[in-house]
Order: structure tokens, then sequence, then C-alpha cells
């Protein structure tokens, strides 16, 4: 249920109201092939890179797609639901993996996600309202954006080395806060290194969608509440929050999406095996099935997670709605 | 809005914060960059004892670098904005219009961007294949076939982020529009296009970046005159060495450009043409 | 809505077109008399340039000789397994491709690459001609080779020829028992006697192999069944994980290294004295050690070899050269292997790269007459062994390469790893393996 429309009321032909009975047929119906017409690129785009693959992945998740049959996948002999069933032996090392991989995710997700949304929103509340040298500073604040994956999170893996790296160094050696050098890429602490290097790869993307949505709030709106006495963090609750309410509720979820299934993030951080501390879903799946190209396996446990998230997506979604038409 | 002391000073050091979050990894690249290699992975200096512009000249003849950049610009610039159009034209469908399908398409959409890219892969290399052979539209190893991957890659993110800013742009200006005698389309080119600039800039430059940054399906879709930076830069990890300096220095000059569009851009993240247009 | 069912018919026609089409394909890369051939080249040399300069010479060559043409593309590391993957997908992929030589038994599986019989091994001059260790790294037991030997590579100890000369050790060890000691001896102040890529799956699973050969162990048995939880296995990954937790002399903080490089590096900076490493002397000369420093031997056996132990000190590393199962140009194809495995190819080409030729007949070249290449040759030869030719040798290593990396973090981290632990651990790591 998307309605995004802050006072959702009928469309367009609603407003027609006046006219004779005879032409609002004819409305109707010239109104209704438009959208579809808008749609239709992306709909043919989409179904020729996203939805026939995809079906095909989900296909290949009841065979038995080794790489023995790789090569021609049509000959691949149907395993039913073997490979589900495999996957979620929850008893076995595998499924205990799988699980443990799961809730890392999540964890990671929401911590990344929290810490990302909440440094998004002080900088673009922050650089709201113009002063010198804002435009340096949102651009400072693109700049982990606009560098190459690759090169920024090496970069970090040798900032966080224990023996060379700046981190250790400063908190070590010119701070004095800590006595032993501690591991940031391997044991407990892997955790949170890995979740500073996505927070600081995530928040600026954040801070753009966030500073973009912000501009498009009347400034009558904060003048009013500034003459009933608000003062700024009344304006940010009543005034800002609300009218971000629809650039919002998409962002979250996009940013859910988009951290839950982080794959070279944490791939090139760890050098492609990640400690179990932060082992992430999709290098889980990937290490366990695709390495070997087992797609029949590797399919299996992306349906399971495609399931998980269209479930979160949808439950997110009735409850968002929900809250914003009780508020309206 | 007179701003309080308080606030002030809690923005100032705020942001400095922020910004040396941000720009500390930049600093290493950097010196990273200007040493020699065996240097790299010694010990920790905040400035390089020896610094050396060598990396900088080498990168060129390592791998094909120049190439490599002009590739990512075409197909991200072409993707992007690709992207942009179709999703904006979708998203405006999305927002102001109640048709059947609706929900389907939406959270179809979406779902897509649920699925590991792997699982892509195969079924989409193969379908390119085909289409070669069977009917002569040669997309493996081309640009445009890469190009058409990214658009639709950055589709889904694209509309869902494009329908949140258009819902934040008020009916009312679609109806002062159509009042002023401009069909939907008149309406949504000269009202609500301008209103939602901001958003879509935002979206713009996400499109952009993933296209920019995307390593699987470059790494399967492209061949030696096609291939993009993204692949290229993993060039600089050969048989013998990884060189880490040139790494850094390859990366940081083909930041630049696109640094300095977010510069360009960033003014485009202000205010709308909504203030005041309602009346 | 006719829109709708337009859409699904397109839907579906291309849903058909695909899947009748997938899996076979013919590749139409030059008719009639003009055949070229396509060839991925793998990355060998210092950058992809560096390898196209080094291969055209000999491709030119090849053109003359045969009036073949040769279309090369150098396929850099990170790409080149994808690159086969979608080409045994789709059918459609190069004439003639190098191939990482454990890749062997999984590709053999997929029936992507043609199989070398006997007859097709005459048609490139015979068997006999390659390096045996290196002829065994070509696919699965019992079944021809899918590819033959391109380029060979081993393990080789490097130790840093002053600082032993510091510490008065006038020879490399030659045992594990011997290399301990000395390492202890030369573990002083922020020096250690040994560094390791600790949290690399690779390094980790290649080190790992050889200790369990030694130990007597294997990783799967002759019917390709995986035997991972053994004492043997236990015993050479605590041989390993010893280094840093009992021994004392590899720098815990080894454990994170997992980039490839920083072990290597380590050892140039002069922060360790020795570390087990492939072919590394131009490696070395670019992070800037001394030539005079540099010493190389091979890797310490265990002595006395526990009963059923094998005297290997390396895996069988190298580079094979396979040919397209799907390719049109099967004469030609072979033709190209013929010259790369020809003697003048493998000199010149192996020279460049710092590799080992894998035809014996090279090696009258003095070029590979000093004491390193005599030093790697031997151990190709006589003390190598190859990594499990099994089609799920890439799982494997994962497997195991990750275990043994969490392993080694706990050790570094203080907590102590035992051989039960480990033992849990490789039992896990097999139950994964299936499915």
């Amino acid at each position: 249920m998307i309605t995004a429309n802050p006072a959702p009321e009928a469309g367009p032909e609603a407003r027609t109201g006046s006219t004779p009975v005879r032409a609002a047929p004819r409305r109707r119906r010239k109104r209704q092939w438009l959208p579809y017409l808008l749609l239709l690129p992306v709909l043919l785009a989409e179904l020729l890179i996203h939805i026939i693959p995809m079906l095909i992945g989900v296909g290949m998740s009841f065979l038995q797609l080794t790489q023995f049959y790789i090569r021609n996948w049509t000959a691949a002999p149907g395993a039913g639901l073997d490979n589900y069933r495999f996957v979620l032996q929850f008893d076995e090392a595998s499924g205990k993996a799988l699980l443990h991989s799961f809730w890392t995710t999540v964890v990671f997700t929401v911590l990344v996600l929290a810490l990302s949304w909440a440094l998004a929103m002080l900088a673009a509340i922050w650089t709201q309202h113009a002063f010198r040298g804002r435009g340096l500073v949102r651009t400072a604040f693109l700049v982990p954006y606009a560098l190459p994956v690759f090169a920024s999170v090496i970069t970090w893996s040798f900032m966080l080395q224990r023996d060379n790296g700046m981190v250790n160094h400063v908190l070590v050696d010119q701070l004095g806060l800590l006595d032993e050098r501690p591991f940031w890429l391997i044991g407990d602490n892997s955790f949170y290194a890995l979740i500073v290097v996505e927070v600081w790869r995530l928040w600026p993307f954040a801070f753009l969608a966030l500073t973009a949505g912000m501009s498009s709030i009347p400034a009558e709106q904060y003048e009013a509440a500034a003459i009933d006495g608000a003062g700024v963090l009344r304006q940010v609750r009543w005034v800002t929050l609300p009218n971000l309410q629809p650039v919002n509720q998409v962002l979250l979820l996009v940013l859910f999406l988009w951290t839950f299934n982080e794959f070279t993030v944490p791939y090139t951080f760890f050098g492609r095996s990640a400690p179990e501390q932060a082992d992430l879903i999709s290098m889980h799946i990937y290490q366990n099935s695709f390495v070997t190209w087992n797609f029949g396996t590797g399919s299996a446990m992306s349906v399971l997670l495609l399931l998980f998230l269209l479930v979160v997506t949808a439950v997110y979604l009735l409850l968002t709605n929900r809250r914003r038409s009780a508020d309206a | 809005m007179r701003e309080p002391r308080w606030f002030v000073w809690s923005r100032r050091i705020g942001l400095t914060l922020l910004s040396v979050f941000a720009l500390l990894p930049v600093w290493v690249m950097i010196t990273t960059s200007l040493k020699p290699l065996g240097d790299v992975q010694g010990e920790f200096r905040w400035f390089p004892s020896t610094v050396t512009l060598d990396a900088f000249v080498d990168m060129w003849r390592t791998i094909p670098l120049g190439r490599y950049f002009v590739n990512s610009l075409v197909v991200s610039l072409i993707a992007a904005v690709a992207s942009v159009v179709l999703a904006l034209l979708a998203a405006y469908a999305v927002s102001r219009y109640r048709f059947r399908g609706r929900q389907l398409f939406s959270v179809t959409v979406l779902s897509t961007q649920m699925f590991p890219g792997i699982l892509f892969l195969l079924p989409l290399f193969v379908i390119f294949v085909n289409l070669g052979q069977q009917l002569g539209i040669d997309l493996y190893g081309s640009r445009p076939g890469l190009i058409i991957t990214y658009l639709t890659f950055t589709l889904p993110f694209s509309i869902w982020m494009l329908v949140g800013y258009l819902d934040s742009v008020p009916r009312e200006l679609d109806e002062a529009a159509a009042v002023d005698g401009n069909g939907p389309m008149g309406a949504f080119i000269r009202v609500v296009i301008p209103a939602a600039m901001p958003g879509i800039v935002a979206v713009l430059i996400y499109a952009f970046m993933t296209a920019w940054g995307e390593v699987l399906f470059a790494s399967v879709l492209t061949d030696e005159s096609t291939r993009t930076l993204a692949v290229g830069l993993q060039g600089y990890a050969t048989q013998n060495n990884v060189y880490w300096n040139q790494i850094m220095a390859a990366s940081l000059t083909v930041s630049l450009p696109v640094v300095a569009g977010f510069l360009l851009l960033q003014r485009y993240l202000v205010a709308g043409l909504t203030a005041g247009s309602v009346k | 809505m006719r829109l709708k069912r337009i859409t699904s018919a397109v839907a579906l026609s291309l849903a058909a077109a695909s899947l009748a089409a997938c899996g076979g394909g013919d590749e139409g890369s030059g008719s009639g008399d003009d055949v070229t051939l396509t060839y991925w080249a793998s990355n060998q040399g210092t950058s992809l340039e560096n390898d196209m300069e080094v291969l055209q010479p000999q491709l030119d060559a090849f053109t003359e000789e045969t009036g073949i043409e040769v279309d090369v593309e150098v396929v850099p590391w990170s790409d080149l397994l994808n690159r086969i993957l979608a080409a045994t997908a789709s059918g459609e992929g190069p004439d003639v491709l190098n191939i990482g030589n454990t890749w062997s038994a999984s590709l053999q599986a997929t029936g992507a690459l043609k199989q070398f019989d006997d007859a097709t091994m005459e048609q490139i001059g015979g068997a006999d001609r390659f390096l045996s260790g290196s002829l065994s790294a070509t696919g699965a037991e019992g079944q021809p080779p899918t590819a033959v030997p391109l380029y060979s590579l081993a393990y080789g100890l490097y130790y840093n020829k002053a600082m032993f000369a510091e510490a008065g050790i006038t020879e490399p060890p030659a045992t594990w028992a011997q290399f301990v000691e000395d390492a202890k001896k030369l573990t002083t102040g922020d020096r250690w006697g040994v560094s390791i890529e600790g949290g690399s799956v690779s390094e980790n699973i290649h080190n790992v192999f050889t200790f369990s050969e030694q130990q007597g162990g294997s990783f799967f048995d002759e019917d390709g069944e995986p035997t991972f939880d053994t004492p043997e296995n236990v015993a050479a990954i605590k041989q390993y994980v010893d280094l840093i937790q009992t021994d004392e002399v590899a720098n815990p903080s080894n454990a994170e290294y997992s980039n490839g490089t920083e072990a290597l590096a380590d050892f140039a900076n002069g922060k360790s004295a020795m570390v087990m490493w492939q072919a590394a002397a131009g490696s070395l000369a670019e992070l800037g050690m001394a030539a005079e420093d540099i010493g190389v031997a091979p890797v310490p056996v265990l002595d006395p070899l526990p009963a059923g132990g094998e005297d290997v000190t390396s895996i069988v590393a190298g580079i094979n050269l396979a040919v397209f199962e799907n390719t049109e140009h099967e004469e030609e194809a072979l033709q190209f292997v013929e010259f790369m495995t020809s003697t003048d190819t493998q000199i010149a080409l192996n020279k460049t790269y710092g590799s080992l030729p894998s035809v014996e007949d090279a090696y009258t070249d003095p070029a590979f007459q000093t004491e390193a290449v005599e030093t790697f040759k031997d151990v190709l030869s006589n003390r190598a062994a190859p990594m499990p030719a099994v089609p799920e040798e890439s799982q494997f290593e994962t497997l195991i390469g990750t275990a043994v990396k969490n392993m080694l973090a706990e050790a570094a981290s203080g907590t102590t790893v035992t051989e039960d632990a480990i033992s849990e651990q490789l039992a896990a790591a097999q139950q994964q393996l299936g499915g």
C-alpha cells in the first residue's frame, strides 16, 4: 500500500466533478492510459534486466544447479525443495552459521541505519541555512561518496591496522587512551570497525537525500513557527520532520535494503573473507555457494533472503502509512 | 531566522568533527599516493618521510587509466540521465495517479533490489548473448549493454526516491498549473519538475555514482576496450605486487572531476520554487 | 488492458528465447582461411600493459609461423573467473585461455574445457615433455588433463641473509624443529622470525595443505569425499597456528594480514627474517630490498616424518593453458597450445615473468640455472603436491582458509586454540561442504 500522499484524496477525475456526465467517462478513459504509458519504458527495461533474470534465479533454486550443470541449465536435475532443506538445517553447522550471519546482518543494518540517518539529519539541519563556506562543507561531506569504493575501503583497512594504522597510532601513541594496541580487522572489534566504515560511506548519501528533501519546505512554515515562539528544536520537530515524512519513509527503507545487502565493503575491507563476528549475509551466501558455482543453493538462500526483506518492507509500509493517516 | 548562539556553536563544532571524519581517509590516501611502494605498509606517519610523484606518473601506464576514465564517464552519465528521465516519468505516474497495478508495480520494482547481484548476472549474460546471436543486437562487451544494465539497476531506488520527493510537492501546484491552462504533462514539466529539482539532483547523483562504482557486472559485461574504472582500478593488483600508491593516486585523480561536479551541483540543492508560488 | 497483455507477451517470448537458446551457441571469430583465435591471457607481469608487451612478440612469431592471428586480451585476476563463468554458462567465450591451476578440477567438472586425452596430447608434443609435478595439477585424478601447464610456481622459504648472519645462523633451516629454533633466535626487539599472511584465505590453505601432507593427512579421500576432521589435519593446523601462539615467532598482527602483500612487505622492510612465499624476487626488488640479502630454500619439513607423511614442501602452483570446448577452431587452438608450450616460447616467457618453465627442455637455458631456480625446480619436480583435484576445490579453500584465519585471530587476541577447537572447526567446515 503505497499511499505516499500526505492527504489522500481522489485523483484528477474528482476535480472534473462539475462537468456533464457524458464527458466524464471519456475523460476517465483518457486519463487512464497516461500512467501506463509513463511506466512502459521502465517496465520494459525492468523486465529484461531485472524481472526475467530474477525469475530465472528463483527457478534455479529448485534445480541442482552446480558446476556440473552450469553449461546446460535445462539439463540440470530438479532438486525440488532439497536446496531449501539443506539451507534451513538449523541444527547443523551450516544452518547455524547462516542464522548467525543473518542476526549479525540485522544488528549491523539497524546500527548503521540509525547512525547514518542521525549524522545526516544533524548535518542537513546544520547546513540548511546559508553560511560562509556552506558549499564547501557540503562538498566535503560528499567526498566519501565520490571516492571509488575499492580505494577508500582499502584505505580504512590501512588506517585500522594494528601496528601501522593511523587509528591505533592516535589512540595509543598520541592520545594515550589505550595501553595495548587493539585489533580492528579481526576479533570482536571487527564488527564495530565495519560499522564505522559503512557509516562513513553511507551517511553522505542520506545527507544528500535529506538536504534535497529539506529544500522544498516552504520558508513560511518556519516563520510561522518562529512567530509562535518555537525555538530551533521545536521547529525541527514540528516543521522539518513532518515535511520530510515522505522522503524519510522512502529513505529509511532504501538505506535498510542497501545496507542489508552490502557486499563490496566487507569483501574489500576484510580481504575476501570476513571474520565470524562480521559475517554479513550477502558475503556468507557468496562464500557458501557462488564461490563454487553452486547456483542451486545460492539461489535458495537468496530467495529466503528476498522473502524476509519483502516481509519487512510490507510491514514497514503498513506501519508508516497507518501512522501517517492517523496523524492526518 | 535568527539562530541562537548555542546552535551556531554546536553547528561549528559538529560540522568540523563531521568534516574531519569524512576527510581523514582522504588524507591517508594522499600521503599513500606520495610514498614509494616500500613505505606504504610501513610505520604510520602523518607526513611521509620520503615524498615522490612516481605513482602519479606510473599510474597511467600500469593500466590504461585514461581510457577507463572515459568509458566510465560516458556510461555513467548516459545511464544516470536516462535513468532519471525514466524514473521521473514513472514516479510522476505513481505519485499523481491512482491506477490498477500501482502497488504491484512499486513493490515488484523494489523487490529487485533484494536479490544479490550475482544471481542476476548469469541469466542476464545469457540473455545478452542470445539477443546478440538471434537478433544481432550486440549487447555483450558493448557500452549500450552496460548502460541499459546500469539504468535499470538504478531505476528502483530512483523511482522510490522521486516518488517521495514528488509527494512533498503539494498537489495545489499541479492544480494551479492546470488552472493556468496546462495539461497534465505541461504542469509536470513547467511546475512540478522545477519544484522537485533538489530531489532530481539528488537522484541524478545517486544514479551516476551507482553506475560509476559498479564492479560485478562491469567485470563480465566489458572487454578490454570498454572496461570501466571501477573494474579497471583492480588492475593495479597485479601478479607481482599491489601498487597501493598508484591505486590511491589514480583514485584521487579520477575523483577530482566527480567532486568538482558535486561542487557545481550542490547549489541546486536549494529551496525550490514552491515558496510563494501557491497563493 | 491491451498494454498489459503486450507486455506479458514480450516477457514470455524473451524468457522462451533465452531458455531455449542457452547452453549452446557458437562463436564465430573468423571464417574461411583467415582464422583469428581469441586468447584470454592472465596477468603475469607487472601490469596489464606489460603483459601485452611480453606476449605480443610471441604471438607475432606464432602468426608468422602458422598464419593464424591471435586476438589477445589480458584479463585481470579479479575478473577472470567471473568471465569464465559467464562464458561457460552462455557458451560464448574465448578459444584459448589461461586458468589458475587450482581451478582445473572444478572447471573440468563443468565440461567447459577440452580434455587433453592421449591423442590430443600427442598433437601438442606429448605429455612427457612436462614437469611431472606441474602435470599433476591439471585435473581430477584418473581423468585426462583438462589443461596443460604453462607457467609453474612453487613456495619457498625466503630468508634474510643479513639477519641470519647477524644472529649467527649459517644455513637456512631444513627441518621444522630447526626452523622454529632459528625463528626464535631471530625474534628480538620489534623483529620477528617469520611473517605469515594470516588473514588471507589462500595463503592459509596453501600452507596448511603442505603441512597436512607432511603430517600424513589429506582433506579428501580417493573417492573425493571430504575427510577434514582427522588428527593429522588438526596437527597441521596446530603447527601453523602455533607460530603465533606457542612458538611466538610471528607477530600476532599477522593474523589480520589479508591483502596478499603485507607479510612480504614486512620481510622486505626487515621486520621479519623469513617468509614462505611463491616466487618473490621481482616483488622484493620493487619493495626496495637488496638482492644480496635475499636467500631462498625449500620450506622446512617435519623431521622425522610421521607415519604416512610425505616429503612435501609446497603446493604445485602455477598457470595452465586450456582450450574452450565450444571453440570453433580446435585445430588452430591446439597449434597455439603447442606453440606456447614449445621450448623456446617457454624459455622466453618464463624468463620474463620470473616463473618456472613447465617443460623439462627449457631448463637448459642458463637463465634457469641460478640457485633460486634450481631450488624451486627441485621442489616442483620432487617435493610438491597438487591441491585436492576435486570439483569443490574453491569452496574447500574458502572454508578451511577462513577457519584457519579465525583460529589465528583467536590466537592473536590471546585465546588458546586447542586441538579440540581445531577439530570442531574442521568438522563444521566439512558439514558446510555438502549441498
